[in-house]
């Protein structure tokens, strides 16, 4: 590939001691993210997502933590840093917009200040200055009367302009790469695309890399350059959107994609889904994690394949599913789309 | 803000009033005995209680008695019977001492009580955690009454350390003025230096697991900003209200022991007092007097509040 990664993850995992024994929550993940890459990373809750993008900015740092691998921003490790270099990387060079932009403000400050706050940690401004600069980025991602918004609390923005606001906020220092957590997750689905196409415009504009945690295919169908799909802490598949999207090659992949609603085909009985829950990271079975859920489990699957490419034609498409290429694009058609096929005791009832 | 408070400041007034109708019902009214009798305190002689039944009008309608105690209240003409002396004036004078007792204690137990609860937060789970865990509970365990007097035997009688009490005016002799408040200082806020480092402890661990903490530490803000900008600061709105409740209570009633123990002359000592010798018009004083701090200290607890928490505000900007 062309340009040399911005940020490079490599084989991370990061664990948590609890009392029922350690929780493994992300187990050795890869990627790379590129100048103006938009890499999305998309699971079930507790798949390990948010815990991987925390973990690039040194946010679950904690004395029961344990992380491993390398995070390399041009060169610098990042995981190796020590606090307070890690400090000024944050929000200088990566800045990160949280899921619930209701509760990611401070209620008892201004808005405007929580900004200017952000800028002062790591340049020498003035008060004034900073303000302008607020209302200059105010005006940029799109809230009316910034002049006037810029001093108003929290509770006086709406959802959609507080997560405006937030992503205001991170691109106060022109981060190199944006973290974006869910961050379209606890808004209105008309403001939500709204959210999508600031994204997806500053990405353009700004050339900004960015990493979008999601469990919303539809989200990622709209912005994303490369997809890595997470289950239990691991990557299952990954490849370009297209790949990920038209050639899907693990049953869990098929099993998101399924379960999209979509205008253009008819409104089925019910809405599709994927039986059962997400394993328990304490108690993971033995081979692949998803065998229990999957209604083409086989022999080999006891035993978990690496994650590898699998189709001669696309060596960056790679999965851990044991089916050939061809019984996958067999079993992955499910009346007529691609989609996961219920378990049969659902089929039945 | 300011209708916020001009707001506020109206409805304690209200709050007065009605604080001052209940201290009539219950001392004037409920009674079975002759209200006089009441006023005139034990062994009266019976010329005494009939000059009292006319000073205070008690044939009168009880709108009208309730005005003639209001006058005599605001007029300073409040008097105890035996020896006779006015109420107002005892009060005025006792009340330096009693501020300078509950200012002082005060400043101690916030500067203690939040000072200890703030460590112990950022440490929770470490061995201090655990030693100030310990302190707290034993100083919430510890009753005035027993502390007052083990402290002034041994510190004060035994070690001489501290004089045996007594008030000194400040403008006297602001060292011994100190010197002599230092222990009923300790004494008054011991209780309060250990809840309220509990209670700060654990509303800082409870803001800690907010999201806009972790969007501070996002921005990249040092980890001692993080704890007071974001994390203390929204921990204290819960504190001054108790603090609040707490002052009022300290000035109109909590001192009332710690003024006796330590003969500190003041309003607390002045009610001792008059309850030992069962004189009615002190009782009555000092019950107004009590209503007052603690209802105006209310009224300040909610203007600090809508100063630290914007949301608060929001019946004001309603209203316009």
């Amino acid at each position: 590939m062309s340009p040399e990664p911005l940020l490079s993850v490599s084989d991370l995992r990061v664990g948590f001691a609890t009392e029922e024994g350690v929780v493994q929550a992300v187990d050795g993940i890869s990627f790379d993210l590129r100048p103006g890459e938009v890499v999305a990373i998309v699971g079930e809750s507790g798949s390990g997502k948010s815990v991987t993008a925390q973990t690039i900015i040194g946010l679950t740092r904690a004395n029961n933590a344990r992380i491993e691998g390398s995070v390399m921003l041009e060169g610098e490790d990042l995981l190796s840093a020590s606090d307070s270099d890690l400090r000024r990387l944050r929000g200088e060079r990566i800045a990160m917009v949280f899921q619930d932009p209701m509760t990611s403000f401070n209620p008892v400050y201004r808005i405007g200040d929580q900004i200017v706050e952000a800028i002062r940690a790591h340049r020498e401004t003035s008060k004034g200055d900073g303000r302008q600069r607020v209302v200059e980025l105010f005006e940029a991602v799109g809230i009316p009367n910034a002049e006037r918004r810029v001093d108003d609390y929290p509770h006086e923005f709406s959802g959609g302009m507080r997560q405006r606001a937030m992503i205001a906020m991170a691109l106060a220092l022109e981060p190199e790469v944006l973290i974006a957590d869910e961050p379209t997750t606890a808004l209105d689905v008309t403001i939500q695309a709204q959210i999508l196409d600031l994204l997806e415009q500053l990405n353009r504009e700004r050339n900004l890399a960015t990493i979008l945690i999601t469990h919303d295919l539809g989200v990622v169908a709209e912005v994303a350059d490369r997809v890595l799909v997470m289950y239990a802490g691991k990557v299952v598949e990954e490849g370009t959107l297209d790949e990920i999207f038209y050639d899907p090659q693990h049953p869990y992949t098929w099993g998101l994609l399924g379960s999209l609603t979509r205008i253009d085909r008819p409104r089925p009985h019910r809405l599709p889904q994927i039986a059962g829950s997400p394993p328990s990271l304490l108690d993971l079975p033995d081979g692949c994690p998803f065998r229990p859920r999957c209604p083409h489990e086989f022999s080999k699957c006891p035993q978990y394949p690496g994650l590898e490419a699998r189709l001669p034609e696309a060596a960056d498409h790679r999965d851990r599913c044991w089916l050939t290429p061809e019984e996958k694009k067999a079993k992955r058609m499910v009346e007529g789309q691609i989609g996961l096929e219920p378990p049969p005791e659902v089929r039945q009832a | 803000m300011t209708r916020f408070i001009l707001r506020r400041l109206v409805a304690m007034i209200g709050v007065l009033f009605a604080v001052s109708v209940i201290v009539f019902v219950v001392f004037m009214v409920l009674p079975k005995q002759n209200p006089a009798q009441t006023l005139a305190g034990k062994n009266a002689t019976p010329g005494l209680v009939k000059n009292i039944e006319e000073e205070w009008g008690f044939d009168d309608s009880l709108p009208v008695q309730y005005a003639t105690m209001m006058k005599k209240v605001f007029t300073g003409e409040l008097t105890s019977y035996k020896p006779r002396l006015p109420v107002d004036d005892r009060i005025i004078e006792g009340v330096p001492a009693t501020l300078s007792l509950a200012i002082g204690a005060a400043v101690i137990w916030l500067f203690f009580g939040l000072l200890l609860g703030y460590l112990s937060a950022i440490r929770a789970g470490g061995w201090l955690d655990r030693i100030l865990t310990g302190v707290s509970i034993a100083g919430i365990s510890i009753p005035v009454f027993l502390l007052a007097p083990v402290l002034l035997y041994f510190l004060s009688y035994k070690l001489e350390i501290f004089p045996n009490a007594q008030y000194v005016a400040f403008s006297e002799d602001p060292y011994e003025w100190a010197r002599h408040l230092i222990l009923p200082w300790f004494t008054l806020a011991l209780l309060s230096i250990g809840f309220y480092s509990r209670v700060l402890r654990s509303n800082m661990l409870d803001v800690m697991n907010e999201d806009y903490v972790r969007t501070a530490r996002a921005k990249g803000l040092s980890e001692r900003k993080v704890m007071t900008k974001h994390v203390l600061r929204n921990s204290l709105i819960p504190v001054i209200t108790l603090f609040g409740l707490d002052f009022g209570a300290t000035i109109a009633g909590t001192a009332i022991i710690t003024e006796a123990i330590f003969s500190i002359d003041g309003v607390g000592y002045y009610a001792a007092e008059a309850v030992k010798k069962f004189e009615l018009p002190p009782i009555m004083g000092v019950a107004l007097y009590g209503a007052f701090f603690v209802v105006l200290l209310n009224a300040l607890v909610d203007i600090a509040y809508a100063y630290l928490d914007p949301r608060v505000r929001l019946g004001e900007s309603a209203s316009e």
